[in-house]
């Protein structure tokens, strides 16, 4: 059994808020995105996803309310709340800076 | 704000707390279906597809967990910690209920002995910067720690360079005309700057001034608060008025502060001036005064001592025949004041610290026995997802929430304890000591409860922590709860059980030696027979009484109408009673031989002619006085053993002529020597015995005396008829200090201290050999339970109940033998600390150490033999085929 590369530590909340962007989510749906956008690279473990999405939403980043889904269940949906889309905006902004100094280390070799 | 929103988006969260919780299930069942049916989508069936989105999802309580640590606050978990603590000790009421207990016992008792030595130790005296005071005192060959003489005092006072000041002061016994007759009064004569000198001022009136003495009429003098509120009834208009002392009339001026003391005067009712033209401060070689001063800034107490014995010593060049052989000493004014209980408190603390440690070593070990007993809880727990932080934190919230309770039950019983101590103590000897008046529960003894048990809980959550490790939870899930574990417990168990042993056996032979130590104290040996002797002090007023015919008549009167009492057999007189401390010194010479200005001391005490003769003291030579020594005769002085040794070795004392030295004001009369009696105990019970020089009362009489009285009644009973027959020859005649002989032994200042050191370390010593005693057998017990099995498994291959016996006393052996010779070492160098506490006992006194040792091995053997009784009476088939 190979073991799938972990999440970069700290990328988590951000790829929540980054894919929560496009379109109000549930927990399931947010765990497949994920996984679907990155090609099946990115697993989500659900052991961590609920405990961000609690952090979210005690930093306000987020809302949840609960709404029908297609097949008639109820499910509990999250949206970005504009803080949420700053917060998204500061933590792009940041990972970006850093791939690029990584890359740049990389690139000399 | 972040932090705000944080802060109230949880508060929400607190209080919807049940919906967030059903709706983080609903949630996560939601997901786990959509994983299902993605599962099945991919060709599973639905049973397959179940157990395979379970598998992905994992532990869902862990998860629910730790959903729950992201939004909850700290003190929620801990909270849940306590009530889940709570539970398990409510589920085991005897463990509960004992740990409580001795605990609540620990506590209480080092709290209470610790609220005593803050009060006298700790706390300041009540007086401006306490700790630049001094006292000071003259040193002679006998000791260091003597009056001052008032001429000393003015020249100490004028040539020294350290002090800012430097005052003197003489307790007094004043004569007050009260409404209802003469009464006996409590007082001071103090130097002008006395108060000035502590940094008190009166709250009512003026202070006395500088310059100001009682030569200088009208005589003035300030009164205790106490005095203000009981004689005075706290008027305030008491300023001005007069009060006849001694009579004289004097203008009360002032009254002191109510939170002031005087640690050496404390009942004193009324702080009057010294007379600098009396009898005695006229006199180099009369010492009647002790002295107090104030520190100049930058000067140490080592300076001042040092600048005194240099003054000291030029004196006793310029004034040799009454200052040789007298030094200076000066030393803080709180060693003055607590110097002498301080021993006695250190030793009281250590002894209920180290209950406290036997109470705490026994606690944890329940505490170790529980773990042990749960290590399959700890197991479960740890495989349901609990960290190791949280399984921890369990314990130590248990281990917190038994030493709170203990505390508080302690501080509780503490509070009892002192308020029970202070009651045992008899009212003139806690006159003595007015540090202790403000004692009880204060912020200190708080705080040094908190201490303990902060010390305490850090020790119970710790014992449980050092014996868990997650190597051991995994193992307590597979095993019977019997793996290697348990041998490293009994390590860790019985070495505790000898550090309790240990401590017994200190505590007891400390308790040992201080009882042996108060025995020979109270069977010292006082020189006469002190059974049916009652013995009671007069003063009468000088205006009737102070001719010398006019005393002379006063004793005979008051002898002969006491000897006429029914059951009387012999009534003595004498200035100084027995065991009132060495009294007056005075300074002789030895006629007809050469006089180098050597300094000869000795006590002088006048005694009436039947006086040996009612103590039945023990006269070795010679004769005793007869009525007929009065003062148209030559005088006679009777001396003691220790001063026919001292000053008359190897020759006969009879016949010998002392005459007094020093600048006396007219020239004495030679004195005889007529007779030799046995040494009897002048001074204190636990001092040694001085000379002692007894001069016919007529021939040197006072208006103010004792009387004993020899009954063959109760003599306790014959106390009040005293009082009534000395009224009776004058109504104006004070009394005072009635007790019957053995009451005045039993309850002198020395014996009290002695036996409540004696009585309170026996005390912390037979809890301490319970606790210890318990202790063992819970260690021995527990490990027979432990070994039941084996033991069976042993019996069933034909070991015989007898070795089985052998095997446990054995294993209790050592620890027995390691705890008691540990202890012993302990003992003799706690024995050794305590060494001025043990009257006429070694620190290594044998036999109490042998008795201890035996006590505690006979307490420890049957603690083993109940556990040892029980192992050895196992079925073998039932051990087999328990677990």
């Amino acid at each position: 059994m190979t073991k799938k590369p972990d999440l970069l530590p700290g990328t988590l909340d951000m790829l929540i808020l980054k894919t929560l962007a496009r379109a109000p989510m549930h927990g399931y749906g947010i765990a497949l995105s994920i996984k679907r956008s990155s090609d099946d690279v990115l697993t989500v473990e659900e052991g961590s996803l609920y405990p961000a999405l609690q952090r979210l939403l005690l930093q306000g980043w987020v809302k949840a309310e609960w709404k029908k889904t297609e097949t008639n269940r109820r499910a509990r949906y999250y949206t970005l709340t504009p803080l949420g889309r700053k917060q998204l905006g500061i933590e792009l902004s940041q990972f970006e800076q850093m791939i690029t100094a990584i890359g740049r280390v990389l690139q000399d070799a | 704000m972040n932090r705000f929103r944080r802060m109230f988006n949880k508060l929400r969260f607190l209080f919807r707390r049940d919906s967030f919780e059903s709706g983080l299930a609903e949630e996560m069942a939601f997901h786990q279906e959509q994983v299902e049916r993605a599962f099945e989508a991919e060709g599973m069936t639905p049973e397959e597809a179940r157990h395979a989105a379970r598998r992905q999802f994992g532990n869902a309580t862990k998860m629910k967990e730790q959903s729950h640590e992201a939004v909850k606050f700290w003190f929620e978990t801990v909270a849940q910690d306590f009530l889940f603590a709570a539970r398990q000790l409510r589920k085991n009421p005897g463990f509960t209920a004992t740990a409580i207990l001795m605990l609540g016992l620990g506590i209480g008792a080092a709290v209470a002995i610790f609220a005593f030595v803050d009060a006298a130790l700790i706390q300041p005296l009540p007086y401006a910067n306490p700790n630049r005071l001094v006292g000071l005192f003259s040193s002679i060959p006998l000791g260091p720690k003597y009056n001052i003489s008032y001429l000393d005092y003015r020249d100490w006072k004028e040539q020294n360079k350290v002090f800012k000041s430097l005052e003197a002061y003489e307790t007094w016994n004043f004569m007050l005309n009260t409404p209802t007759g003469t009464e006996l009064a409590q007082g001071v004569h103090v130097s002008d700057g006395f108060f000035r000198t502590l940094g008190i001022s009166p709250i009512l009136g003026r202070d006395f001034l500088a310059g100001e003495n009682q030569t200088t009429a009208p005589h003035t003098v300030l009164l205790s608060y106490t005095a203000w509120q009981e004689r005075f009834g706290g008027r305030p208009d008491v300023v001005g008025q007069a009060v006849i002392l001694d009579g004289v009339p004097n203008t009360i001026i002032g009254v002191l502060p109510r939170d002031f003391h005087f640690g050496p005067a404390a009942a004193a009712d009324f702080w009057a001036m010294l007379d600098p033209s009396g009898p005695c401060e006229k006199r180099r070689i009369c010492h009647n005064l002790f002295g107090i001063a104030r520190l100049k800034d930058g000067v140490s107490v080592q300076a001042a001592d040092a600048d005194m014995k240099s003054i000291a010593a030029r004196l006793e060049k310029q004034y040799p025949d009454t200052n040789r052989g007298q030094g200076a000493v000066v030393m803080p004014l709180t060693e003055v004041i607590v110097g002498d209980i301080r021993p006695i408190l250190l030793v009281l603390l250590s002894g209920a610290g180290l209950l406290l440690l036997i109470a705490c070593v026994n606690v944890a070990n329940l505490l170790l026995v529980r773990t042990e007993t749960r290590q399959r809880e700890i197991a479960v727990r740890g495989a349901l997802g609990a960290s190791p932080a949280r399984l921890i934190r369990q314990f130590v919230t248990e281990g917190l929430l038994l030493i709170g309770i203990g505390s508080v039950l302690g501080v509780a019983w503490a509070y009892a304890a002192i308020h029970l101590l202070i009651r045992l103590i008899p009212a003139d000897m806690l006159a003595g000591m007015p540090y202790l008046q403000g004692l009880g529960l204060n912020l200190h003894s708080i705080a040094f409860a908190g201490a303990v048990t902060l010390a305490a809980g850090a020790l119970f959550a710790l014992t449980p922590v050092l014996r868990m490790s997650l190597q051991e939870m995994r193992a307590g899930l597979t095993g019977g709860g019997r793996s290697g574990s348990s041998s490293i417990w009994r390590h860790l168990g019985a070495n505790l059980v000898v550090i309790e042993l240990a401590v017994a056996v200190v505590l007891l032979v400390g308790a040992g030696l201080l009882s042996k130590g108060l025995y020979r104290l109270l069977h010292v040996e006082v020189g006469f027979q002190p059974d049916h002797l009652a013995a009671i002090s007069i003063g009468a007023p000088d205006s009737r009484y102070s001719q010398d015919t006019q005393a002379v008549a006063l004793e005979e009167e008051v002898s002969r109408r006491i000897g006429s009492l029914p059951g009387v057999q012999s009534v003595g007189v004498t200035r100084y009673l027995p065991l009132s401390g060495y009294g007056p010194f005075i300074d002789f010479i030895i006629k007809g031989r050469p006089y180098h200005g050597a300094h000869n001391e000795a006590t002088r005490r006048q005694v009436s002619a039947r006086y040996f003769t009612t103590l039945q003291a023990q006269l070795l030579h010679g004769r005793y006085f007869t009525a007929s020594d009065d003062a148209s005769r030559v005088h006679v002085a009777i001396i003691n053993q220790a001063m026919a040794k001292k000053y008359f070795p190897n020759e006969d004392p009879i016949g010998k002529q002392i005459v007094y030295s020093g600048s006396w004001s007219q020239a004495p009369p030679p004195i005889e020597i007529v007779g030799v009696v046995g040494d009897m105990k002048e001074g204190f019970l636990d001092a040694e015995n001085y000379p002692a020089i007894y001069l016919p009362f007529k021939q040197d009489p006072a208006d103010w005396f004792s009387i004993v009285v020899r009954s063959s009644q109760a003599e306790q009973s014959l106390l009040p008829t005293l009082i009534t027959v000395i009224h009776g020859v004058d109504p104006d005649i004070a009394v005072y200090d009635a007790a019957t002989m053995n009451e005045r032994i039993q309850n002198s200042q020395t014996a009290y201290l002695h036996r409540s050191a004696a009585w309170l370390v026996g005390g912390f010593a037979i809890m301490a050999l319970l606790l210890s005693v318990v202790g063992l057998y819970g260690v021995i017990a527990y490990s027979v339970r432990q070994r039941t099995r084996e033991i069976g498994v042993r019996m069933a291959l034909g070991a015989q109940r007898s070795s089985i016996y052998q095997m446990i006393l054995q294993e209790a052996g050592r620890l027995i033998v390691l705890g008691i010779a540990a202890g012993m070492v302990g003992a003799i160098g706690a024995g050794m600390l305590m060494r001025s506490l043990l009257f006429d006992v070694r620190y290594w006194d044998l036999p109490t150490l042998a008795m201890v040792a035996v006590v505690l091995c006979v307490a420890a053997l049957v603690a083993t033999y109940i556990p040892a009784r029980g192992a050895a009476s196992v079925n073998p088939v039932e051990a087999l085929r328990a677990e």
